[in-house]
């Protein structure tokens, strides 16, 4: 009687304590900034299977806001990064992407890398309105304001891409065989859509496809090879476009291959295939990109700058341009985003299209668009130099709209790399 | 008080329903006290409870030893997924129906599995469990139009009730369903290892053959409670799934499934209580390091991330071996033993350690 009544007790002052303790869980507005700092977040592969093609990316951006704080910050505030490793397993997305609104109260979380993980998170940071900038995936999920109002892409979307990349090989290589390697997930699956918007219904004489948890392709790459591929289109992250490669080459299948930007860094594939072989692997390889790459280009000669002096001089890859425009990008929104930048100001400055960014095709962010790049330029690899193939550019939609070669010039750059109002 | 006769060491019915309401109160009045970070913590908590607890039963109370929980979780997590995603209606209905689907996944996997496991012991059981959950990504990305190979099944994203809406945040609201759901499988788990079926699983474990002797069908009790583990556990991966609103092969690792047995372990095998404690310390540990590492340089930051926290484990799970074999539960209960020499009432049996967890006996060599 007596154990019974002192439970019966302790639950009932618990329970009171508790009940008087009963306050609103409710986060305050637009956290995050202070009168001298901005803290942003993202969630990045630092760890895991995708870290070794991704992880040079948070740390390009970090150095592009380290070089934006030494030179006086944004509207007088500097920027701090909290990069949060989410080693591409989506279940470590949730918690870290919580530990970043909740814990560090970011103003906004930018550059979240990955679809699978992303696509956790998402409805989450839309739930709590919290900007969710520039996206490192090129799924067209990023693009909805109406059911996301707070996601925006940075990615062309692969759609887009692969609608160009077909363009391109259609032109070039008319009466070849086309197939395609793909990673089973929404990667694969729109950018194999997006290919036979142009190729056809019957344009794809093989359709292959892997999951990063098995470290082996030799079955795709062998099925590819009996089914007489010549061309083969790539939806693969860095990590199995060197290992397809790899693997054809060990199998002495000698193909045309033609990949996404997300798996088409040059210096990241030199990195898996190493410096003796990659140059003779990777000869005539084609890909796309939106981003400054010639190695003359001005924004590259800037970004390689800031990385030796903010990076360690780490190696400068697609990788490093990707992470300081995408800083470069975000440090514009923030510019344009008023003296007293709020959740709801940084929404309005990427919606009003004021936003150029530095790509070679400008920026479509309006209020019905939160694609970043709606078109690519193609690229290919010649004795170890990739460079973009002059005139080759394309623009299109993410739906069945035409493949237009778009004939303007790519954004300039302005007051040495760092965005005023 | 009552005139039915009680099995030895028995609680009433009463007793224990009264006390688990009690306490699923104080832990739904206490999610108002957190802030939405410790609720999510809190919902997490809850979720590896589930498994958790019926990882303990089940080692604790019949001595089977279960490496592969994670992959069941996995199994109720799909099964949560899917049917939720088939369902044409949301709301309570959707989910309690897909709850149940969930933990109907992960009774089937698992009495096909305890079918096995009753024919096995030892590191052979250990062994077959653990090759489950190595398979678990294999299996997403064989039947990738179902399952979405490593990308996994989303759900679409349910907020907070309108009702409610005003009054509690979404984390608070998760941390509320993940509380409720548990309770009830910890509650369960407790009445079956507390009745009669408890007594037969000890019976078992301590003697199988005196068992059989006294016509209790061994193999029969050894299955069905690897099955009742199975769906404490697919239960949790439900209520994961529910939180996260996803369900992917990248979070049920071996890793991860070593890590369900360690808080068991360092709870206290056999102990519900000591399964909480582990669950809190599985879901607080890692954060707590990333907390610490995240004042480091970038550099060493950067390498200690994702691997401090597995040696910390490791180092954590020596150390309790090493002052208090029975775990942290056990470590409680003796010093509480301690304080009180001659306690009014004689303390509850302390339920011995199991003796042949990872050593087959002598009749199975």
């Amino acid at each position: 009687m007596s154990q019974r009544s002192r439970s019966v007790a302790l639950i009932a002052t618990t329970a009171l304590l508790a009940g008087g303790l009963a306050a609103c869980s409710t986060p305050e507005p637009s956290p995050g900034v202070t009168e001298d700092t901005v803290t942003v977040g993202t969630h990045t592969p630092l760890t895991g299977p995708a870290a070794a093609g991704y992880s040079s990316i948070s740390a390009a951006t970090k150095a592009y806001f380290e070089y934006v704080n030494d030179n006086g910050g944004i509207n007088g505030r500097s920027i701090e990064y909290v990069v949060k490793d989410d080693g591409y397993n989506p279940a470590t997305t949730s918690t870290v992407v919580r530990e970043l609104v909740q814990e560090d109260e970011v103003f906004a979380v930018i550059n979240g890398l990955g679809t699978p993980t992303h696509s956790a998170v998402v409805d989450y940071l839309n739930e709590n309105e919290v900007p969710d900038l520039f996206v490192a995936s090129g799924s067209p999920k990023w693009d909805q304001p109406g059911t996301f109002p707070w996601t925006f892409a940075y990615n062309a979307n692969y759609i887009v891409e692969a609608k160009a990349l077909a363009t391109y090989a259609k032109e070039t290589w008319p009466d070849k065989t086309f197939c395609v390697l793909g990673q089973d997930d929404d990667f694969g699956t729109d950018f194999t859509t997006g290919l036979l918007q142009v190729l056809g219904p019957d344009g794809l004489a093989s359709t292959q496809t892997y999951s990063v948890s098995t470290q082996d392709v030799v079955a795709q790459v062998g099925a590819m090879q009996a089914a007489g591929c010549e061309v083969n289109f790539l939806a693969t992250v860095n990590g199995f476009t060197a290992l397809a490669l790899g693997t054809a080459a060990k199998m002495k299948y000698p193909a045309q291959w033609v990949s996404s930007s997300s798996g088409g860094d040059y210096p990241t594939l030199v990195g898996y295939l190493g410096e003796d072989v990659a140059p003779l692997l990777l000869q005539g390889f084609v890909s796309s990109n939106y981003l400054p790459f010639s190695p003359d280009d001005e924004w590259v000669s800037l970004f390689q700058e800031i990385n030796d002096e903010y990076n360690d001089g780490a190696p400068f890859s697609g990788n490093t341009v990707f992470g300081m425009s995408v800083g470069y990008l975000f440090a514009q929104a923030l510019a344009k985003a008023g003296d007293d930048p709020t959740r709801k100001s940084l929404l309005d400055a990427l919606e009003v299209g004021a936003l150029t960014g530095n790509g070679i095709v400008p920026l479509s962010f309006s209020k019905d668009s939160h694609a970043a790049f709606e078109g690519v330029g193609i690229t290919v690899v010649d004795k170890g130099v990739q460079d973009y193939v002059d005139g080759q550019i394309y623009t299109t939609d993410a739906g069945s709209g035409a493949v237009e070669p778009y004939t303007g010039t790519s954004v300039p750059l302005e007051g040495d790399g760092i965005p005023t109002a | 008080m009552t005139g039915r006769q009680r099995l030895p060491g028995q609680r009433p019915l009463a007793r224990t329903l009264v006390l688990a309401a009690g306490w699923t109160v104080v832990a739904l009045g206490g999610t108002f006290a957190l802030d939405p970070f410790r609720n999510y913590q809190l919902a997490l908590v809850a979720a590896y409870l589930c498994a958790t607890a019926g990882l303990t039963v089940l080692v604790g109370a019949t001595g089977q030893l279960s490496l592969g929980h994670a992959a069941l979780m996995a199994v109720g997590g799909y099964g949560f997924a899917l049917t939720t995603n088939a369902l044409p209606f949301g709301g309570l209905a959707a989910f309690v129906l897909a709850l149940l689907a969930g933990a109907l996944a992960a009774a089937v996997v698992g009495l096909l599995l305890g079918l096995a496991a009753a024919r096995l012991s030892g590191p052979y059981l250990a062994g077959l469990t653990l090759a489950v959950v190595v398979a678990l990504p294999a299996v997403a990305s064989t039947w990738s139009t179902v399952l979405h190979g490593d990308q996994g099944v989303q759900i679409p994203f349910e907020g907070v009730p309108d009702a409610l809406r005003r009054v509690v945040a979404l984390e608070q609201w998760q941390a509320m369903v993940a509380v409720v759901v548990t309770a009830a499988v910890v509650t369960g788990l407790t009445l079956l290892r507390g009745g009669r079926f408890g007594l037969k699983m000890l019976a078992v474990r301590d003697d199988e053959v005196a068992a059989r002797l006294s016509g209790i069908p061994a193999g029969r009790v050894k299955v069905l409670a690897f099955t009742a583990s199975s769906v404490a556990a697919g239960v949790g991966g439900a209520v994961l799934c529910f939180v996260a609103q996803a369900v992917s092969p990248g979070a049920y690792t071996v890793g991860f499934s070593l890590l369900l047995v360690v808080a068991v372990v360092i709870g206290g095998l056999g102990s519900i209580l000591g399964a909480a404690l582990g669950s809190v310390v599985v879901v607080l540990l890692p954060w707590l390091i990333g907390r610490l590492t995240a004042s480091l340089p970038a550099d060493a930051a950067q390498r200690l991330d994702g691997n401090l926290a597995v040696l910390v484990f490791g180092l954590l799970l020596i150390t309790v071996m090493a002052v208090a074999p029975h775990g942290l539960h056990g470590a409680i209960d003796a010093a509480r033993r301690r304080r009180r020499p001659t306690p009014d009432v004689p303390p509850p049996a302390a339920e011995p350690a199991p003796r042949k967890v990872l050593v087959p006996t002598e009749e199975q060599r």
